[in-house]
């Protein structure tokens, strides 16, 4: 039999076991112990008892409550879909320019523009619509596709380039270089040119030889699309090559790759992920940002 | 090393070497032809094994041990385990703050794939949990089984072949991840080779285990034993269960799981909590009950309430995995079991935390004075806030608010700094002096300072992630008047971004512990032994019997 001692510190016996020194104590499991152990477990029971809780089988206790999470969570958004028609409704019944002569509406799409330009536009345009290289600055008042409120919803809704529509909008900047339509110089050369389109000094000096010699590679094969003066065709989503915007950049070599290698942007199709309210939401956030600005 | 095998042990090593080699290649060759990825691995098993296989020629000659060794605790796997567990914690706790800073600075991937978020995160959980927390546990489990018991390990053989065997899985698992080789199973991502070789190691741990109990000169089996056996035996089943998988093929790393759709979601869970449970929690409560009352020499507080933790912890947490699926297509009846299990759970959890901290009643001068004893506390306190905090966090309208935010990583690293490092820091500041057989540390001061440091960063990265994660779920949830979601998921990417610089900040802290933690223990090996022998064990080998 194992041999109990008394604990001087705290007056409990120990169990007269020990192990490598170590020994324990028998005190008692304190009442409080045992106190929470029962309500815990009663708490349990009468959740349990009340909600959606063991499996029989087949079937399983559906709960004295009858919560079931499918039908809550679907009640809450049917509820919320009720709350939002007030303002749906209107967004989708009143053309662009009611809408944003409504002060009340044009509060709701500046918040709710915010968060849908956020989760679904921000990522290459930027949390501002500024864009990036490749990608357009929404809020310039300079478009690709047209800057009316017709031209922006159509866009939004069936993407460019985009395998997802088969409406969708198509354009493609050719290789010339790259595909062997233009020799090296003649690239080089149209590059000058077109540098020289928005920037009339570049045509000057060292360049002006380079320059003349683009003129002509230009008048050849450039102005189907982006027209004889290069001021682009937003019918075809073609870009104005005489203003200081640039969407790849409006460096030489930049000017240089985007003719040598050509470019193709894509666009997502939004038609089958945004409802037509949210669609129509952000073509007024966009307007709205863009007038905005100074 | 080698010197302590016997003739026949050192044989069998050379024969299971070989035998890994020839795995290796085969692996290897095999996967070349179908040019797949575990050619590296092949390279790697084939290469771990001649390494080692040099080790044992190069010390095969050597003369072998005599019978005086069974009058001793055989400790020599205990000190490489701990050197191992060790160099993992400094790797894995790096790879934490890297990916951390990669959080709050995305553009440090470098455009590499081995670098991108999604190999790195499993390579920092693993090295931290499975390198530096699987070789602690090996280790002192190897210490406390025999001293419990007074008992020597069966042979000399099987405990090496597990440590080393762990380590092999360990190294596998990383450099796999690195290469992209993933089942994508959290906590659970190395492939089926890996995970097979576990099962082989994980089997021999149990029976190393239960025959060294079986050997015991005790008439009691001692609390830290029970919890040790239970995380041993029920990771067994956890990692069988979950890792159930078809290869594509033989010759490559591709498999798919058993299970699919929402009981693969079930599975994978109900295998995620019980690791925590039974890996975080049952073997770190193991270690716990052995180094805190041997460390503030005071009686375990109550044995009555040692008995009710231990079966409400593995009686209850079996059950709670589910409530890391509140709210999804998993059947509303099984996240109920889980959540009420869970609340249960919280009960037993705080016994074994206050029965820890009753146990320091007598001893908490030495708690201000001991940074070792201090560990030891501190992590006890730890475990009964995150505990608690888990319970809280596992109702549903409560998981509502923290679940998929930062919350959760704050609450993952409350348990895993807080408690889990620092019980094994704890432990390791206390177990290095007695099997080296040093008076005591090399530094006590630097103890001192690895503890505040742990500290530090504990706090810093909980709090840092706490705000993060009520913050996001806050924003996730908040609506305008008009009903419409006030901010975009980016708006809550940004509003995180300050906490994540903080959180790498904390993470720095507990690294740069970890480092001066391994210097200290590295200057303690070094320094020589002194004259007369420091008190540790009981003179309890006289009992011992001789050979059998």
């Amino acid at each position: 039999m194992a041999v109990t001692e008394r604990d001087p510190h705290t007056g409990h016996q120990t169990t007269g076991h020990e192990w490598n020194g170590i020994k324990e104590l028998n005190t008692p499991v304190p009442r409080a112990v045992w106190l929470f152990l029962i309500l815990s477990a009663l708490f349990a029971v009468g959740y349990w008892i009340l909600m959606p809780a063991w499996p029989l089988g087949r079937t399983y206790t559906h709960g004295l409550l009858g919560v079931d999470q499918r039908t809550t969570v679907t009640r809450i958004v049917e509820r919320a879909a009720q709350e939002r028609s007030a303002w749906t409704g209107r967004i989708a019944a009143l053309d662009y320019n009611q809408i944003r002569a409504d002060p009340a509406l044009m509060k709701i799409v500046r918040e709710d523009g915010h968060r849908l330009f956020g989760d679904n536009c921000a990522a290459c345009h930027g949390i501002n619509a500024t864009g990036g290289k490749g990608f357009p600055n929404l809020i310039d008042k300079d478009w690709l596709w047209g800057g009316s409120p017709d031209m922006i919803a159509q866009t939004i809704a069936v993407g460019v380039n985009s395998s997802k529509s088969k409406d969708t909008r198509v354009s493609q900047m050719l290789a010339f270089g790259r595909d062997g339509i233009l020799d090296n110089n003649a690239v080089l050369a149209v590059t000058d040119y077109v540098l020289s389109l928005s920037d009339p000094a570049h045509a000057l000096g060292r360049t002006a030889q380079s320059v003349a010699a683009g003129q002509a590679v230009f008048a050849a094969n450039c102005v189907a699309c982006h027209g004889p003066e290069g001021r682009g065709n937003q019918a075809l989503g073609v870009p104005n090559l005489s203003d200081r915007t640039w969407l790849y950049g409006g460096d030489a070599q930049s000017v240089y790759t985007s003719v040598y290698d050509g470019r193709q942007g894509e666009m997502p199709a939004w038609q089958n992920q945004l409802s037509p309210v949210d669609r129509k939401i952000l073509v007024v956030y966009l307007l709205d940002k863009g007038a905005s600005r100074r | 090393m080698i010197s302590g095998l016997t003739l026949s042990e050192r044989q069998a090593a050379i024969a299971i070497l070989i035998l890994g080699t020839m795995i290796g290649i085969v692996m290897a060759a095999a996967a070349a032809m179908r040019a797949d990825a575990m050619e590296i691995h092949g390279y790697i098993v084939a290469l771990y094994s001649l390494g080692l296989l040099a080790v044992v020629l190069r010390g095969y000659f050597a003369p072998e041990p005599d019978d005086t060794r069974l009058a001793s605790y055989y400790d020599d796997p205990s000190k490489a385990g701990i050197i191992l567990s060790m160099a993992w914690a400094v790797f894995g706790m790096f790879m934490g703050v890297w990916v951390a800073l990669l959080l709050a600075f995305p553009d440090m991937t470098f455009d590499t794939a081995w670098a991108s978020f999604g190999r790195m995160r499993p390579v920092h959980t693993t090295g931290v949990i499975f390198g530096f927390g699987g070789n602690a546990l090996i280790a002192t489990s190897y210490h406390v089984m025999q001293r419990t018991s007074r008992a020597r390990m069966p042979g000399q053989f099987s405990p090496w072949f597990v440590l080393l065997g762990y380590n092999l899985f360990c190294i596998l698992a990383v450099s796999g991840y690195f290469m992209g080789i993933t089942q994508s199973k959290e906590y659970a991502e190395p492939e089926w080779y890996a995970d097979i070789w576990l099962v082989v190691v994980w089997v021999t741990y149990l029976v190393l285990y239960l025959r060294t109990l079986a050997r015991r000169k005790e008439p009691h089996i001692y609390v830290a034993n029970w919890y040790y056996l239970a995380f041993i035996l029920v990771v067994a089943i956890l990692h069988i269960v979950n890792n159930l998988a078809v290869p594509v093929s033989f010759a490559g790393a591709k498999s798919y799981s058993a299970f699919s759709g929402v009981q693969d979601a079930m599975t994978q869970w109900w295998y995620g909590h019980n690791a925590v449970a039974f890996f975080l929690t049952a073997g770190f409560l193991g270690m716990m009950y052995y180094y805190l009352p041997k460390r503030a020499g005071r009686p375990i507080y109550s044995y009555r309430m040692s008995i009710i933790g231990f079966w409400g912890i593995t009686f209850f947490y079996m059950w709670a995995g589910s409530h890391h699926l509140h709210y999804t297509a998993l059947p509303q009846w099984v996240q109920t079991l889980g959540m009420t299990f869970s609340l249960m759970l919280l009960i037993p959890s705080w016994i074994a935390a206050a029965n820890a901290l009753l146990t320091l009643n007598g001893a908490w001068d030495k708690v201000r004075d001991d940074a070792t004893l201090r560990f030891m506390m501190m992590a006890a306190v730890f475990y009964g806030l995150s505990t608690f905090e888990g319970s809280f966090m596992a109702i549903r309208p409560v998981n509502s608010l923290s679940h998929y935010t930062d919350w959760t990583i704050g609450h993952v690293h409350s348990g895993a700094l807080g408690w889990v490092a620092m019980i094994t820091f704890g432990s390791i500041y206390a177990l290095v002096p007695w099997l080296w057989k040093r008076e005591r540390m090399h530094s006590p001061a630097l103890v001192e300072v690895h503890f505040w440091l742990a500290l530090a960063g504990t706090l810093i990265y909980v709090f840092a992630m706490w705000n993060s994660g009520v913050l996001q779920g806050l924003m996730w949830r908040t609506y305008n008047d008009s009903g419409t979601l006030t901010y975009s998921f980016l708006d809550t990417v940004v509003a995180m971004h300050p906490y994540y610089i903080a959180r790498a900040i904390g993470g720095l802290f507990f690294l740069t512990g970890a480092v001066v933690g391994s210097y200290n223990i590295w200057m303690t090996i070094r320094q020589p032994a002194p004259t007369v022998a420091p008190p540790g064990d009981e003179p309890v080998l006289a009992h011992l019997e001789p050979a059998e």
